[in-house]
């Protein structure tokens, strides 16, 4: 386990370059001292313009409105998969019911700590975004899931809903707000394990349809959304879609938090352009501490690149989509020189088929065959052909879950022996490197998750 | 009006029915679990594969009938 750094900068070095307009935007104002209270944030952001009152045409007159300036501003969901935020509210608002508005936090991806981030030092940020995001879809409660690891974002969130009042406020008709703590495991956060376990079952995907959007849980239609997604949000509402979009790419507009790990001098969350360069974000973390062989961007299920194909990589979708790699959750993770990228790639992939949630066939033995003969390639043991097997256990598992998990962990697999293809083939060969026998750098929760208190968040500006 | 074939994968225990009965959309892995050729049905099909759907233990496999497009249930976001 590598550890991240659990102190927090003191002077937080600013993003991109000195023309750039207005970063940070979410981050700003932070401190190292725990979650910023109402006074600070409604002095920093103003108050929220929400129309209450005036009937229900007017609500729906309204709620139309948001989700049209959300749809201007081009904003896309944080949790991974980029899918546009105002299309899925709009799926939701169209739905027959009642509407409940979950705000995500789950955050099982190992390498990301941004939700965690977000709760624990700007928990108003984030419940105005979901008050806003259950006003345009028509929901009466909003329901915050942390993850059960983050102790210090529960407990923010949750005095700061003590603090707002539970209920709802004079106008009657802000939404009932909670927070409740799910599961640690890697697929806890997706959309249907979300709905499964808070409506008493396990953590586990569903099998969709019907998607969450149209009868979610208690069987009403339900808006998932990133807390990042939700944040965003709260700063849409106050400044429109043009201020939103003056960041960032045209396909991709706005900023975004990215956890940087790795070996760089200042691990954590950062706020950076869509668009920005890699280099900037590694130069706001003090520069690389030693060589780099690579980069894992989007997570466990994202995509390596190699470092050879590292000079003037940018940080966003379009960027990477040649490098086969997207932002996701927003991890961008340095291996150093010195580690084994082959040895590194199995590890995770065995904690990945761990992961499975041992309910679809293909994910269950495909993951678990795809490890081993990982393992088999970084000892040196492999068959003959055990590069064209993971080939064909990768297009075997793809689209054949009930959520993504395998097709992730098959991309991962994939985009490293593609990244790394000199190593794997020197590994079948050869056998176990030295770097192999240097300690994991790609952090993994070692202990069981609940109690992994090393996931501390830490914050840079 | 067309007709696909579906695995519900959680439902799925690898009885291998539906490979049986429908051979010429079905195939199963190395572990036993139907790999599906998703592509729209032949009439003649049909048939074929709502016997097979019928025939399977644990009600996992599935003929969904779909018109061209219908606003707000195609795949929605996840």
């Amino acid at each position: 386990m590598s550890e991240l750094p659990s102190t927090l900068a003191e002077a937080p070095p600013a993003m991109g370059p000195a023309d750039a307009p207005a970063l940070p935007r979410l981050l700003a104002g932070i401190t190292a001292h725990g979650a910023m209270t109402l006074e600070e944030h409604f002095a920093l952001h103003g108050p929220l313009p929400i129309v209450r009152g005036g009937g229900r045409k007017r609500g729906r007159e309204h709620a139309a409105m948001l989700i049209s300036e959300i749809e201007r501003s081009g904003l896309l969901g944080r949790g991974g998969a980029a899918f546009p935020a105002a299309k899925k509210m709009r799926a939701v608002a169209s739905s027959r019911g009642r509407a409940i508005v979950l705000a995500n936090a789950a955050e099982g991806e190992p390498a990301s700590l941004k939700d965690r981030t977000l709760l624990e030092t700007l928990p108003h940020l984030v419940l105005d975004g979901g008050v806003v995001a259950a006003e345009a879809v028509g929901a009466d409660e909003l329901i915050v899931c942390a993850c059960e690891s983050a102790q210090a974002a529960a407990e923010s969130m949750a005095s700061v809903i003590e603090e707002r009042g539970s209920g709802s406020s004079s106008s009657g008709h802000s939404p009932r707000l909670r927070m409740t703590s799910v599961p640690g495991n890697y697929v806890a956060g997706q959309e249907s394990a979300l709905i499964n376990y808070l409506g008493g079952g396990p953590a586990k995907p569903m099998f969709t349809p019907p998607m969450p959007f149209e009868q979610g849980l208690r069987r009403r239609p339900t808006l998932i959304s990133n807390v990042e997604t939700l944040a965003h949000i709260a700063l849409i509402a106050r400044h429109g879609a043009p201020w939103f979009r003056q960041l960032g790419a045209p396909t991709q507009p706005g900023s975004a938090l990215v956890t940087l790990s790795g070996p760089v001098a200042h691990q954590g969350v950062y706020e950076i352009e869509h668009g920005a360069s890699l280099a900037s974000l590694i130069d706001a973390g003090g520069g690389t501490t030693t060589r780099v062989r690579g980069a894992l961007l989007g997570g466990y299920a994202g995509s390596w690149i190699g470092a050879e194909r590292l000079h003037g990589v940018a940080l966003s979708n379009e960027h990477l989509a040649p490098h086969g790699a997207s932002l996701g959750a927003g991890v961008v993770l340095l291996l150093s020189e010195q580690a084994c990228p082959v040895a590194e790639t199995a590890r995770v992939a065995r904690w990945l088929s761990d992961q499975s949630s041992r309910q679809c066939g293909p994910c269950l033995h495909g993951l678990d065959a795809l490890a081993g003969t990982l393992a088999e390639i970084a000892a040196g043991t492999a068959q003959p052909r055990a590069a064209q097997r993971i080939d064909r256990l990768a297009s075997l598992v793809a689209r054949r879950g009930a959520c993504s998990h395998p097709d992730g962990s098959a991309n991962l697999i994939l985009s490293a022996m593609e990244a790394f293809g000199a190593e794997f083939d020197d590994h079948a060969q050869h056998g176990p490197c030295e770097g192999c026998a240097r300690p994991p750098e790609l952090p993994l929760p070692v202990r069981p998750i609940a109690e992994d208190s090393s996931r501390k968040p830490l914050v840079r500006q | 009006m067309s007709h696909r074939v579906r695995v519900n994968p959680i439902a799925c225990e690898a009885h291998g029915m539906c490979a049986e009965l429908l051979p010429e959309r079905i195939t199963l892995d190395e572990w036993g679990y139907p790999v599906i050729d998703q592509q729209e049905l032949h009439g003649w099909e049909v048939d074929h594969a709502i016997r097979a759907a019928r025939a399977c233990p644990t009600f996992a496999l599935l003929v969904q009938r779909e018109r061209a497009t219908r606003a707000g249930r195609g795949r929605g976001p996840d």
